[in-house]
This record gives C-alpha cells, structure tokens and sequence, in this order.
C-alpha cells in the first residue's frame, strides 16, 4: 500500500504504518516525520524523501529502504532488520545497535556506530560508503563497522577520537592511513586477507545496493581496528 | 607496605563462655572472617576482613558474638579524619579510583528530620481511620489541564496513560545484575500484592519475571541493555534513566566478571564483556533530543505506556525539571543525593547533588509558577525512610516516592555498604548461588508487604490526624508542615513556615 505522508504528523503517519495490514508499504512525500518505523516487525517499507529523526528505533525485524537522506538516530537500538539509505545519514547512526544491519550509499555523521553492541547470533553491521564524522564507535562493545571512503581517495574516512572506550567489536576503515590519536585500548592493523573475507558478504550486499564491484571496493588497503580488552576498567578502582 | 596495613574498623567480640564452637559463623561467612581451630577446639575471627554485616551476629545460636567499633584511632584530627588518612593510602597503593556501595552515608543535614507535621484539634476534628475510610490511591501521569466535551456535550474521558498505585510508594530501579533473582523475585512479587510498581533498573527483565509486567516499570539507560521490543511492552512504564543520585553526571561500569549466565542474558551482552553505561545517552544532549528518545518509546509502544524520566538532584534541578515537563514525557523521578547504589566512586557519592528534599520543594514549586505541574507526576527518591518521610514528601508536593534501600533493609540488607565487592552474606546484592539462595523469596516478599502495609496503616493514621482523608488532599498542602530550627533561607526554598509561625 501507499500513504502519502504530505502534510502528515508523524503520530498519523506511524500509526497508518502500524494499522496496515500489507506487508510492503511505501511512504511518498515524506518531509522530517519522526520516530518511522519504531519498533516494527515484519514489513517492507520504502520511503520517498527525508524521513525525521530517530528512523526504525528499536526496529525488529523489518526492512526500511529510503530513497533520499535520513536524519539523526536512524536505528537507534535496532534489534534485527535492515535499513538500506540511498542518500547521507545523520547523526548517531546505529546508535546502540544489537542486531541487524544499515547501509549507507553516502555519507554518514558524528557518533555513527556509537555502543554498539552483539549478542549470541546477534551480530549489528554497519556499512557506510563514504565518510563518516568524529566518534566513530565510540564505546563500541560488538558489531562491525565499515567504512568504504568511495571518493576519498584513499584519505582518512573518518574524523577524531574514532574507538574512544571501545571493548568488542571491529571497525574497518578503506584508507592509505592509519588513523592518529587512537586510545591506549585500542589495535590497529592493516586488514589481512582473512579479515577482508569477514566483511566480503557485507560490501557484496552493498554493491548488490548501490551498484560497485566488490572485489574491487576490496582490493585497496584497509585498517582494522579492535580493543585489546573486553575489561577496560578492570584496574580503574580500589575498594573502599 | 606496612603503611597500607590498617587495624580493623569493626571488632568481633566472641563470649567464649557462650560459644560452642558450632562453626555456625564460619559457614555463613562469605568473607572468610571466622575459623576454627583444631587444637584448641576454639574458634577464632580475622577481625580485619569483617565488613560489619552481621550475617554471623544474627545467626549465631548461642548470642555469642557481637560486633563493635574498633577503639584504634589514628591521632584525633577534626581536618585529617581517620577515613581521609586512610583513603590516601588507599589510592597511594592502588592508584585507583576509590569504590564505595549505597547511599551517602557523611554527616549532611536530614531535612526530613527538621520537618514536622501538623495535626488537629478542636476546631477541624481528625479522623479515625480505623472507623472511617481514608484514599491513598494514587494515580501518575498527565491530568486533563481542562475538561473538554465532544459534539454532544457529553465529556471527553480518554486520559492519558496513568499508572495506578494503591499507596504512593513503588519500589526504585535496582538492576538484575546489582541485585539477585531472589531480590528482584521478591520485590516482583511484593509489587503484585500491594498494588505498585518495582522497577528493573537498567540490567533487563528476566524472563521469568515478564509475568509481573503489570507491576513493573522498565528501564532505559545510556548503555541500552536488554532494551528491545518485548522489554519496552512487558512493563506498565518505562523510565528513561538520566542519572542516579548516587552518582550524578557519570555512567556505570559492571565488570566483566559479573556478566555471567543469567545477567548476561537479561542485559543481551557476551559473557565476561564490561557493561558500561556512558555518562550520557549519547543520542540526549538537549531536552529536544530528550522529547525525541520519549516519544521514540511511545511509538514504539503504541502510546499505551507512561514514560518516566528521573535524573538526580543536582544544583540546577528545577529548571531541569522544568524541560523534562515540557519534553513529552508523564513522570519525572528525582533522585536525592543520599540515594542508594550498588557501586559508586566514593567522591561522588559523597560530594555530588542535593538533598531531596530540597529538590522537590523547588521543582514543584517551579513547575506550578510555569503553570505545568499537570503536565508531569512528581516522584521522589533517594532517601526515604519511613512512613513520615513519605508523607513529609507528599506535602512538598510529590505524586508518589521510590524506595529502595528501605526495601532492602525488609529483605535482610544490614546497610554494611559492601554492595561492589559481590559478597553479599544476605544474599542480596551477589550473584553466588550459594549466597543468593540464603534469600528466601516467600519470606522477603511477606517482609516486603508487611512494610509496606505497616507504612500504610501509619499514613493514614497520620492523615487522619490532620483532618485529611485522601492523599490528594495532602499533596503539596505545605500548610501541614513546620520546620525547627532551619534558616530563613531553608524554609523559604522548602516553602514551609518555622514552628510556632
């Protein structure tokens, strides 16, 4: 089915959403409604336009495809599903994700991947093909974080303080540099042949996204980043 | 280092005329401190590993132990008190952040204890509520500004959700994780049978327990564990957790060795891996972001679910107060600064936040100015002690109050503030099997209840005595209180009259 989300309050929009009975529906004309896909299971969404804040929170098993940019917080403790972004992402994307999966065709902001974690068979991905701002996984406790710098040229895709507190986990920056300033808990290495075939399924699906060869995309150097510790703050304190 | 060495604090005294060696003390020791010695046939006690909880005081059969403070000092210091001499040494062995558990136990004014409450004579009679009938229901949420009728003129009655309490007493956040499955089965369960609410801090809902969902109010904090979509609709509420008051503006850490089996489960993390809470939810950084997360949990729960923010009482808690009315959400919790933890730097405890008392007297009074105190219900925390501070509460102007170290104190808790160290002899706050089965679940929740109906029968008895028969009647009525010997300053940010005005 199709709503037209002109002029719509997110709370109709969402609740249309939640009352459909289709499993496909498409959203058309979507201008900034919040909160889109919250907690859904189940269906196929594909928006029109520029969904709002906070796109498929707590998202459970439900695919959201937006044809445009998204705002800040898409998936936001997103448990299983998929968000497919043909446009930049904002802000906080993935924000404490556990389960599922976003790809990004652009751009994505500050705090991408932040507290992400994973769980048993839960494992959250995050794929960006561009940039991404400062932060970078910050605290990251699980999950995989990729960022392709298609365009970049091989220059750093990322900004400062990228895997500040992270304790499980990967990141996967296609860059000529190793990342500066990284925390004392965290490694860095150039990805081996092994750690590329880990993500080769995720640039695979990307491409099968957004167009690209993923042996290609591949090819080029990466750096992997990984705690040293699953126990950051073991030493930290003293009984009293 | 010899300097690192310290007498003990606590003493063990054994009457060894009383003592039969039964090894009764030895056994339910989970520090260690008691043993018996073969060849004479006595027993004996490390004074120096005693944590003062007296698990063995209590359980001895003979009466032949007690526990007393230790007469060592080092030379008298009113600036270098023995605890701050010993805390640099502490930190100079260590280099670690000193660890404390529980509330704020140094010497800042209680102004519960200045506050005193009126009653009738003569002239507006009190009532008796053995004979009469006396309302402590109590419901939190939004209430209608205004009544409004649809084309008919009939009136409109669809309310916002409301959580419906028989007493304005719930249970505070205390996480499967801090505390034991036979805890939280208790409080659970006490919950259930007197009307309220517990309350699941931020380590998850066990599955077991998904069948109190309509007594429980489940948790959302910065590290977002366990939270997915059947946790967020088990509860009746949910509480986006902004700070504690035990340990305001910083995030928590459980240590890896803590996340094991069942806690692992709940909080939906690998076992061994360190559950860290950021300091903020970094998705807040303004009460717009805030609005934002309120209403992603009302739409993710179909708006059929109060959203509870609390946030500890800090300096500038009114005007905070004032945007969390204005962000959405139908309840705000205010956490004082003696309020209770499982694990906190001993600084920040100590030093960090206000009295609540004080916080709750200025958000409700800042909320009415601004005309919004019926956007958001008032619950305050952190600490509440009895039933009179419950109704000093109300009259400051609260909907309704949390407890939770009171709660612990029914179940067995002897407050030895040795919460982080996971050696809970009461079976309380640890994740040993063998200490968690000492709490017997059918007891600590008749324990539970009997509190809380104990507690009952005292505020209406109080009420009464004020000539009041419903808790609405009570609430934020300031007349019904007094302060002694507090400065002008105190009663004017409190709003109550000195004794004798």
């Amino acid at each position: 089915m199709n709503i037209n989300a002109r002029g719509l309050h997110f709370k109709d929009l969402n609740a249309q959403v939640r009352a459909a009975a289709a499993r496909d529906i498409v959203i058309d004309n979507c201008l900034g409604q919040r909160y889109i896909g919250s907690g859904l299971a189940g269906k196929n969404l594909v928006i029109n336009g520029l969904p709002g804040n906070a796109l498929g929170a707590y998202l459970d098993g439900s695919q959201i495809k937006v044809y445009g940019n998204t705002q800040e917080a898409t998936g936001d403790t997103m448990n299983e599903g998929e968000i497919v972004i043909y446009g930049d992402a904002g802000d906080a994307t993935g924000y404490a994700m556990r389960g599922g999966r976003i790809f990004v065709q652009g751009n994505s902001g500050y705090r991408t991947g932040i507290h992400m974690k994973e769980y048993q068979d839960k494992i959250p991905v995050v794929v960006i093909g561009g940039r991404v701002g400062s932060f970078l996984g910050e605290y990251q406790a699980g999950g995989v974080i990729v960022v392709l710098g298609i365009g970049q040229s091989g220059q750093l895709p990322v900004g400062y303080f990228t895997g500040t507190g992270m304790h499980g986990g990967k990141i996967f920056l296609r860059t000529d540099f190793e990342p500066e300033g990284l925390p004392p808990q965290v490694i860095c290495r150039e990805a081996t042949a092994e750690d590329k075939q880990q993500i080769l399924g995720y640039v695979q699906d990307f491409c099968a996204y957004f167009g690209g060869e993923p042996q290609q995309l591949l090819a080029p150097k990466f750096y992997v980043l990984l705690p040293n510790t699953k126990n950051p703050y073991k030493q930290l304190y003293v009984n009293n | 280092m010899s300097v690192d060495f310290f007498y003990p604090e606590y003493e063990i005294v054994r009457d060894q005329n009383r003592c039969i060696s039964c090894r009764v003390c030895e056994r339910q020791c989970a520090n260690c401190v008691h043993a018996f010695d073969e060849a004479s046939g006595k027993m004996y006690a490390d004074d120096s590993k005693c944590v003062n909880c007296h698990r063995c005081v209590s359980l001895c059969p003979t009466r032949a132990l007690k526990i007393v403070k230790s007469g060592n000092t080092f030379k008298t210091n009113s600036n270098w008190t023995n605890d701050y001499m010993k805390e640099i040494y502490r930190q100079a062995n260590s280099g670690g952040v000193l660890l404390s558990s529980m509330g704020n136990p140094a010497d800042f004014p209680v102004y519960w204890d200045k506050i005193l409450i009126n009653a009738s004579q003569v002239t507006n009679p009190s009532i008796d509520p053995l004979r009469e009938p006396m309302e402590t229901r109590t419901f939190l949420g939004k209430k209608p500004a205004k009544i409004e009728r649809d084309c008919d003129g009939n009136i409109i009655t669809k309310m916002e959700p409301n959580l419906e309490l028989a007493l304005p007493v719930l249970f505070g956040g205390m996480s499967y994780g801090a505390i034991s499955y036979n805890a939280h089965a208790s409080l659970a369960q006490a919950a259930k049978a007197c009307g309220t609410f517990y309350n699941t801090g931020e380590g998850g809902l066990h599955k077991d327990f998904y069948q109190y969902g309509a007594n429980t109010i489940v948790q959302v904090a910065s590290g977002r564990f366990g939270v997915y979509k059947d946790y967020l609709n088990a509860g009746a509420a949910i509480e986006i957790k902004i700070g504690q008051g035990a340990k305001p503006g910083i995030g928590g850490h459980l240590p890896g060795l803590k996340i094991v089996g069942d806690i692992s489960q709940t909080r939906m993390i690998p076992q061994g891996t360190d559950a860290i809470s950021p300091a903020p939810h970094h998705d807040i950084y303004s009460i717009e972001d805030l609005h934002q997360l309120v209403y992603s949990l009302k739409e993710a729960t179909d708006y059929q679910k109060p959203i509870i923010v609390k946030i500890a009482a800090v300096h500038n808690v009114a005007a905070i107060a004032s945007g969390v009315a204005r962000s959405g959400a139908d309840i705000i919790a205010i956490d004082g600064f003696r309020g209770g933890t499982g694990a906190a730097p001993t600084r920040i405890r100590d030093n960090v936040g206000i009295p609540i008392e004080l916080a709750l007297a200025s958000v409700d009074q800042r909320l009415r100015d601004e005309g919004i105190r019926g956007n958001i219900s008032v619950i305050c925390g952190g600490s509440i002690r009895n039933s009179t501070d419950v109704v000093k509460a109300i009259a400051l102007g609260a909907d309704a109050v949390y407890i939770a170290t009171a709660a612990l104190l029914a179940m067995g808790c002897h407050l030895c503030r040795s919460c982080h160290t996971g050696n809970c002899n009461w079976g309380i706050a640890t994740q040993k099997p063998e200490l968690v089965k000492r709490l017997n679940p059918e007891i600590a929740t008749q324990r539970l209840i009997n509190l809380l109906n104990a507690w009952e029968h005292e505020i209406t008895e109080i009420m009464g005595g004020m000539g009041i028969n419903s808790i609405e009647a009570l609430r934020g009525n300031r007349l019904m209180l007094r302060g002694i010997g507090l400065t002008e300053k105190e009663l004017e940010i409190l709003g109550i009259k000195h004794a004798g005005e």
